[in-house]
């Protein structure tokens, strides 16, 4: 019954209409078990409550970082295209446009280890052991000159970490500082004159590559972009100048749209002069190839032994590959869930074989 | 079957082309004409032919003609789609619910599928007895209704600096408001016991979902109590999968990032978690350099929708209805103001309906156009006082690097050729 009162209390206007009432329990769900518990509770508090058994430090990491995390937040941490950097930006946190990262902003290190070891890889979560997680942690930690490279990073040390920005919050004030919205509002005479002091930065369809304002509104965007919490573009949406092989067979058009859906694929492929082979091969030459042509590179048994067999690279099958990688080439390593479109299908393998010459 | 299409003679079509290219067909209607319009003293081929039959559409979409009251994201602002945010049609809908297909999405690891059947929702930590709940299981407790806005703290957060997106639908399209069924978290968390976690009064509960990104958040005790739903339901049917299928959170007034979808485990805690979306993201950064934390709570905002940068004026002087919406976390609008000459004056908005908490309320004011410019603001108030704040009042406290809880005034110039433009005033 006391229960009863309570949720009267919490919900008195509402319960002449239809609150349910919870007076007893309902014998619903079932006990969870210590093991499932484990699987799913991994958080990690502030005080290190959560950590589990391992070590690393920075010199281990920096390899487990080149291998797992360095494809989108770059070799030292300092962020590739719009990913996020999280080294440097130390004392930027007044300036116009701060830079946030695990050493400048974030104020418990329980956060970051949380996070990689939840979260990441992007596209690959929840895959990295104990040890690979300290490591990298370690390694984040040596980016942003907070450790040397000999610390070990293990529960036991975890707490000698200092986060230069732990001191650096303050709980929600809104109630007290902006006490002074809360009253009456004018109604007229409220200001002499009304002049326009910023005009809109882009004018048409942000997306348009023709909007004219937005060729030239690197820094806008810039701005624009860290209001979104994902990642901060540091670069202004800029066309770059694909080294395109023009063969006559291609579709000059195509393949401009096939380099933007190519974005997609960016964060794991690399292609053109100069690739590098990331979480994903290089692409170079891939149309046309058998599957798995790339020396050296660890692909999934299937796809070798379909290569093997002499399946090719060819359009039907990378449009059925690209379309649903998992159906064509079962436990192909590739995270990617898949490209919807079969235009983007289209596109893109045209911009492939501009570099399968 | 195709029968039943449309057969256009070559001369019908090429004139009814004519008529839509010839300026405003709407306008045209009300003025006096010297010959009749065709649309009426012809017999129109929806007139004369039959239409789809019931087996055509088993689940409907808009039709074609609407088929640009779409969400719309940007493609520069993040890094991948797989981790983003798209924006709501705002200046396209009316009313207040927002139709599930159409309401902005914002996922940290893409929209997953995960069926009903493999549906698991755990709650751990200090509970009497940890437990394990099916989809099932959920449907059995009892069910509340309720709508609620939910708003992404970043709506509006690329707005701080200066005017930067031309539309509503990108100043202000990162908020949907739905009509959600579901189960209280409170009988959720009765049904596992409390006993164990002692006082109340400090405990936390931790949400996290089950996609890769496992979007965790720290909801203190007292707010789990009182109002969190565990919604199934949106608007009558199932959620979306983008929206969370089959389960999510339902954090009435606070930001949407704790809404958390797939939501799979829920753990009665001593302290908050500090999750990277509850430290690095999600706290807001003030000049000096200090960010504030814990900033749950949507402040009172509103936006005028039409006429606005998509939706431009096109009858020429006369009637004009301005359609807007406001919303609070802190509970009811009470009342909207409109200001037509740039915040100089202010009349007060007509509500659609008396305002509910945590939930969207539609505005008009019936007004006149003179042809003249105007610069058309909104100022919502809501049941605590607090009165919607300049952009420039809200910089002075906050500077121009929170990124988050931007609720300042929106103003649209309505320009002398219908046309409007995102701008800030002095």
């Amino acid at each position: 019954m006391s229960k009863f009162l309570k949720v009267t209390a919490a919900t008195a206007l509402s319960l002449c209409i239809a609150a349910p009432a919870y007076a007893e329990k309902l014998g619903l769900g079932r006990a969870a078990l210590p093991e499932e518990i484990a699987a799913w509770d991994k958080d990690v508090s502030p005080n290190g409550e959560g950590l589990p058994e391992g070590s690393g430090d920075a010199l281990v990491g920096e390899e487990v970082f080149a291998e797992k995390c360095a494809s989108c937040h770059g070799d030292f941490a300092e962020g590739v295209d719009n990913w996020p950097k999280l080294a440097g930006g130390a004392d930027t946190l007044a300036d116009k446009d701060p830079l946030k990262t695990v050493g400048s902003y974030w104020p418990y290190l329980s956060t970051t280890w949380d996070y990689v070891n939840r979260s990441m890889p992007f596209g690959d979560a929840q895959t990295l052991t104990n040890d690979e997680v300290y490591a990298i942690v370690a390694y984040i930690l040596y980016s942003n000159d907070l450790i040397e490279d000999d610390f070990v990073l293990s529960k036991e040390t975890f707490l000698e970490v200092e986060m230069p920005n732990a001191s650096g919050f303050i709980l929600d004030d809104r109630l007290t500082s902006e006490a002074h919205f809360v009253g009456d509002a004018c109604m007229s005479d409220c200001k002499d004159e009304v002049k326009i002091t910023k005009h809109v930065v882009f004018k048409g369809d942000p997306n348009s590559p023709d909007d004219p304002v937005s060729e030239s509104a690197g820094e806008a965007a810039q701005d624009a972009a860290t209001a979104e919490d994902e990642a901060k573009a540091e670069d202004a949406p800029k066309a770059e100048e694909a080294a395109v092989v023009e063969a006559a067979a291609l579709d000059a058009e195509l393949v401009k749209a096939g380099e933007k859906v190519f974005k997609k694929c960016k964060a794991c492929h690399q292609v053109g002069e100069g690739a590098k082979a990331r979480t994903g091969p290089v692409l170079n030459g891939v149309v046309g190839a058998k599957l798995g042509h790339v020396e050296n590179f660890k692909y999934s048994k299937t796809m070798l032994s379909m290569g093997e067999e002499g399946v090719v690279w060819n359009e039907a099958n990378l449009a059925e590959f690209l379309k649903k990688p998992r159906s064509f080439v079962s436990k192909t390593k590739m995270s990617f869930a898949g490209l919807k479109k079969e235009d983007d299908i289209k596109a893109v393998t045209e911009y492939l074989k501009s570099f399968s010459e | 079957m195709t029968s039943r299409s449309q057969k256009d003679t070559p001369s019908r079509r090429a004139f009814l082309k004519g008529a839509a290219a010839s300026v405003p067909v709407v306008a045209a209607a009300s003025v006096a004409q010297a010959e009749g319009d065709p649309l009426i003293t012809e017999v129109q081929d929806w007139a004369r032919y039959t239409g789809e039959g019931v087996d055509e559409h088993p689940y409907g979409l808009p039709i074609k003609f609407e088929s640009d009251v779409v969400r719309r994201n940007v493609e520069w602002l993040t890094a991948d789609v797989i981790s983003s945010i798209n924006f709501t049609p705002i200046h396209a809908l009316e009313g207040t619910i927002t139709p599930q297909g159409c309401a902005f999405e914002r996922h940290h690891s893409g929209a997953i599928e995960l069926k009903k059947e493999d549906y698991r929702l755990m709650i751990n930590g200090l509970v009497d007895q940890p437990l394990v709940f099916s989809y099932a299981d959920l449907e059995r407790f009892p069910r509340e209704n309720h709508v609620y806005f939910c708003e992404c703290a970043a709506n509006s957060g690329m707005e701080w600096a200066g005017a930067q997106l031309n539309g509503a639908q990108y100043t202000h399209g990162m908020i949907h408001n739905m009509e959600y069924t579901g189960v209280s978290l409170r009988s959720l968390l009765e049904e596992a016991g409390l006993d164990a976690a002692g006082d109340l009064a400090d405990k936390w509960v931790y949400v996290e979902g089950a996609d890769a990104s496992s979007n965790g958040r720290s909801i203190p005790m007292e707010k789990a109590l009182d109002d969190v739903l565990v919604a199934f339901k949106a608007n009558g049917e199932a959620l979306r999968m983008e929206h969370g299928y089959p389960v999510r959170l339902v954090v009435p007034g606070w930001e949407g990032n704790m809404w958390i979808k797939w939501l799979r485990r829920i753990e009665v805690t001593s302290q908050a978690i500090e999750s990277r979306e509850e430290t690095s993201k999600y706290t807001d950064t003030l000049a000096d350099g200090t960010s504030r934390k814990w900033t749950w709570e949507m402040d009172a905002k509103s936006i005028i929708t039409s006429p606005s940068p998509q939706v431009p004026v096109r009858h020429g002087k006369g009637p004009l209805v301005i359609s807007g919406m406001a919303w609070s976390g802190r509970g009811a609008i009470t009342r909207v103001d409109v200001s037509k000459d740039g915040g100089k004056s202010w009349e007060t908005a007509r509500l659609a309906k008396e305002g509910e908490r945590m939930a969207l309320t539609r505005f008009y004011l019936d007004t006149t156009w003179d042809g003249e410019e105007m610069f058309l603001q909104a100022r919502a108030v809501d049941e605590t006082g607090y009165v919607q704040p300049s952009k420039d009042a809200l910089r002075d406290v906050r500077g121009e690097n929170s990124v988050y809880h931007n609720n300042g005034i929106q103003t649209w110039w309505l320009k002398a050729d219908g046309e409007l433009e995102n701008v800030e005033i002095s």
